[in-house]
């Protein structure tokens, strides 16, 4: 029977705020101009404190407007406003035309040009959040797959109208849901997620939802906007715009005020540490640190502003997306043996193009896909400390600590630019930790690991890239070395949860061994045009592309796993 | 902001009253008032009624205590300068009442070991996993993460003599660097600042294992062309191990690194130096243990150093030689004919 086994539904959670109109993000909305305006002004004051003088303002400009016609020129996009390339043109006029004869008149106009830089991208980069897109949303990704998903497993159509399968079924939650949605109520939450797909914003979306948590707000890369299903979405889940493109001074000031000002407000954020996809499917080692680093001021700040009484309180919780497949791997994984991530402006010309793509491949996720997990790591404070049911910090031995005192020096509070940049290094650093602790190893991630390593040991003498050139009909493993070595692993890895450093998907605590290679290898990257992993007519374990298998391997990489095989 | 001083870090606290927690605490006296806290009861007593330790005299406004909790809680700069092998189980006492405001600033030139030292033997394993700096201690031990350390060629007894000299605090907070730059500068007394805490801290641990060897050569006789040759030759030994450790090889190269190996292999005054030089003469190393007063750190480095560089592969002869001579009965006579047939070839490949 096969729908007896999905009788046992997936938890629900009741919304943690009853109605959208308390929701943080909805007041942001609301208050959209007043907000920007904020924003604007913040952004204004901090800049002219970088950039002291008149004369290194100037210089400022001009580097900027420089770097701007540039990027108009060589790379603009669908989404870029029209007027663009004059609103350029109009600051070089201006910056031009600079009165030189009095100091004053100088000071002025430049302040002038600045003020209207940050405004324009203020604008740019505030969010469009309107509840009634906001359900819209939901309503297909929750609704909408859930049916199609149904519908494809029960095999017919009418099971579209059946109604036994939800997207909880699919994606399931993991981890310590309960204190996040409790420290949701009482504090500002800051979800770190790893990022390994286009999908990841969408999938987040759910879950944030289906946790019954008010939305995020959380920058989305500017490309994104490029499509329309994901530039829908995007607007409609409490996204502002990242364009990468922009590495000014003045856009990242700008940018970083505006989820700097957000978090003071209260609003809960989402990051994406890594910055962009992992490339080469490993989990993120590396954290960008510039919207981090917001969260460390916003929290200075608010204590700043409590002024000895009770400050709101930021909470940091690391988020793992456990994947089976990824769609863009061919394309992340080429892109990462070229080592093209180094480039100036990196071209954007994956599978996620159109959003016929998208929609085949969410059907196709939704209908055939083996399930995926998210794991909700434990929140911490932005110094790494775990906190209680209260919100509290607590030291290493429980005992509570009060983390006003990381920002004071002598009793009194300080802006120390260093010190809080070490602070939020050293955040980075544990949130990359709890990845690792809190990623998830299914069936499918061992088999991956375990083929390519048995491959790459064959032939110790290839470097990575001699491997990728031999052709795949001679990379066959027999399976009951295959089948050896992957119980072995198998043990090990349970071995390493208990040591808190991964965690164990159920699915591979199960004792039929050949059950679970089976279904390990044949959802490996299952939907690629080129299978990484799979069986052969003799039983045997082969793979059709095994730059892509590299991809799904690396998953497991960091753990030094390698010495067992 | 010198007006300002005394104001803004009274007290600063001293933990350890060997010699130079003394020496430490008399620096610190000329810009702070002190209180220098000490492990053993009877001991604070003596000196707080002697005004006298280890042969110097203190300073007025140095307090003795010998309760930590009292020391954390009017403290918000602490030194704490005791030998690195107690450092951990002091930390573990101490952080009870530490809070995430205070600042540590250590004085100590050892590493801190996973285990008992004592069970490390000719074939155990280390990696650097097992062996923590004293930064590294502080940070998983307690809530404070602005730490730092102080280095350099500050033998404690010409310290205290007030002759000139200078050290290098290093922390990756510049906070804590001024705040060391400022509690510690007097007219005889020069403050570098470094950002490589853990070069720095590497660079004070590993020179005492050539410290031991300069001892020996001195204890055999031998003159300043070897002492040359020696303090070059282990000095591209400590930038090789230093390297693996984590540290930057500027750090080597600095008053902690080169400015510490020249003073602590040159002078009778180190401890370090005692070992060697009786070792030379041939008494064991036991007995000579024994009959110290304090701990000279680099006996157990050249015990923790030797298994790592084993672990890492690194080609280490001077501490090779120096472990075989310490603890498996080489002669020194022998471990130098074994040091002259090195084939080192190439002079410096580091830079």
């Amino acid at each position: 029977m096969i729908e007896s086994k999905y009788d046992t539904k997936a938890k629900t959670y009741d919304p943690i705020l009853p109605a959208p109109k308390e929701w943080p993000v909805v007041r942001l909305g609301k208050n959209r101009k007043e907000f920007v305006e904020e924003v604007v002004n913040a952004s204004f004051s901090k800049i002219l404190q970088l950039r002291g003088s008149t004369e290194l303002l100037k210089e400022e400009l001009e580097i900027t407007m420089f770097k701007e016609r540039l990027r108009v020129k060589e790379n603009p996009w669908k989404v870029d406003p029209e007027d663009e390339s004059l609103f350029w043109s109009n600051v070089k006029k201006n910056l031009l035309h600079l009165s030189s004869d009095n100091e004053a008149d100088v000071e002025r106009e430049t302040h002038d040009i600045l003020k209207e830089i940050i405004s324009r991208y203020a604008n740019e980069i505030a969010g469009n959040f309107k509840p009634s897109h906001y359900s819209m949303a939901r309503t297909i990704v929750t609704f909408g797959f859930g049916r199609l998903f149904n519908a494809a497993k029960l095999g017919s159509f009418k099971g579209l109208f059946k109604g036994k399968l939800t997207l909880q079924d699919k994606i399931h939650i993991e981890g310590e849901t309960e204190q996040l949605r409790n420290l949701a109520k009482i504090g500002t939450i800051v979800m770190v997620p790893t990022h390994f797909s286009n999908l990841d914003s969408i999938t987040i979306g759910f879950v944030i939802h289906s946790l019954g948590l008010p939305p995020f707000i959380y920058g989305a890369g500017l490309n994104l906007f490029n499509i329309a299903l994901f530039a829908y979405f995007m607007n409609s889940l409490g996204a502002y715009k990242v364009d990468r493109r922009k590495k000014n001074m003045i856009y990242l000031e700008t940018l970083k005020m505006y989820s700097d000002l957000a978090l003071q407000n209260g609003i809960h954020s989402l990051f994406f540490p890594g910055g962009t996809r992992s490339r080469s499917g490993k989990l993120e080692s590396h954290l960008k640190l510039g919207l981090l680093s917001t969260a460390m001021d916003a929290q200075r700040l608010n204590y700043l502003k409590a002024n000895g009484g009770k400050a709101d309180k930021i909470f940091i919780v690391p988020v793992v997306l456990n994947y089976n497949f990824v769609l863009e791997a061919v394309h992340l994984i080429s892109d990462y043996l070229e080592k093209k991530g180094q480039e100036r402006y990196y071209t954007e010309s994956d599978q996620f193009s159109s959003s016929y793509k998208i929609l085949s491949f969410l059907t196709k996720f939704f209908t055939r896909g083996a399930d995926m997990s998210v794991s909700i790591g434990a929140a911490m404070d932005l110094f790494g400390n775990s906190v209680d049911a209260s919100g509290n910090s607590l030291d290493k031995s429980g005992n509570i600590i009060d983390i006003k005192d990381y920002f004071t020096s002598n009793d009194i509070i300080t802006e120390n630019v260093q010190r809080d940049g070490e602070y939020t290094r050293m955040l980075g650093e544990k949130i990359v930790t709890d990845f690792y602790r809190n990623a998830q190893c299914s069936p499918s991630h061992l088999a991956a690991f375990v083929g390519f390593e048995l491959i790459r040991k064959k032939n110790t003498k290839l470097d990575l890239y001699s491997l990728f050139r031999i052709p795949t009909e001679d990379l066959e493993i027999e399976y009951d070395e295959f089948a050896r070595i992957y119980a072995k692993l198998r043990d090990i890895v349970i071995e390493y949860e208990v040591l808190g450093k991964i965690k164990v998907n159920q699915a591979l605590r199960v004792n039929n061994l050949e059950m679970l290679i089976r279904s390990g290898v044949n959802s490996v990257g299952t939907f690629h045009a080129q299978r990484p992993l799979l069986f052969n007519k003799e039983g045997n374990i082969i793979t059709n592309d095994l730059k892509t298998l590299y991809y799904y391997r690396n998953r497991l990489d960091g753990y030094g796993f390698e010495k067992y095989i | 902001m010198g007006m300002a001083l005394k104001n803004t870090y009274n007290p600063v606290g001293v933990i350890g009253i060997g010699s130079f927690g003394t020496a430490v605490s008399n620096l610190l006296s000329n810009n702070t008032d002190v209180i220098l806290y000490g492990r053993n009861p009877e001991q604070v007593e003596e000196v707080r009624s002697s005004r006298i330790s280890n042969n110097q005299r203190l300073n007025k406004n140095i307090e003795l205590t010998n309760d930590l909790e009292y020391l954390a809680g009017r403290c918000s700069i602490i030194f704490p300068i005791i030998p690195a092998s107690t450092f951990r189980s002091l930390m573990k006492s101490l952080s009870q009442y530490l809070k995430p405001y205070h600042i540590l600033i250590h004085g100590i030139k050892g590493l801190d070991l996973k285990g008992e030292l004592s069970d490390l033997t000719e074939d155990t394993v280390i990696s650097r996993s097992d062996v923590k700096t004293m930064s590294e201690v502080v940070l998983e031990e307690s809530v404070v993460v602005r730490v730092g350390c102080l280095a350099g060629p500050n033998l404690a007894d010409e310290l205290a003599q007030g002759q000139p000299s200078a050290t290098v605090v290093a922390s990756r907070f510049n906070e804590v660097i001024l705040a060391g730059q400022k509690l510690l500068r007097t007219d005889r007394f020069q403050v570098y600042g470094s950002n490589d805490l853990i070069g720095i801290e590497l660079s004070g641990a590993l020179k005492n294992i050539i410290a031991i060897a300069s001892g020996a050569l001195t204890g055999l006789g031998l003159g300043e062309n070897s002492r040359g040759f020696l303090i070059s030759r282990g000095m591209v030994e400590m930038i090789y191990l230093g390297k693996v450790l984590g540290g930057n090889t500027q750090a080597f190269l600095g008053l902690a690194g080169i400015g510490d190996l020249v003073t602590t292999c040159s002078s009778q005054l180190s401890r370090n130096f005692t070992v060697g030089y009786r070792l030379a003469k041939g008494e064991s190393l036991d007995t000579i243990t024994e009959s110290m007063e304090e701990t000279a750190e680099g006996i157990n480095t050249v015990k923790v150093i030797r298994s790592l560089a084993k672990y890492y592969k690194i080609r280490a002869p001077i501490t090779e030689k120096l472990y075989d001579v310490m603890f498996e009965d080489l002669s020194p006579d022998t471990a130098l004919q074994y040091l002259m047939k090195y084939p080192f070839n190439v002079d410096i490949d580091f830079l």
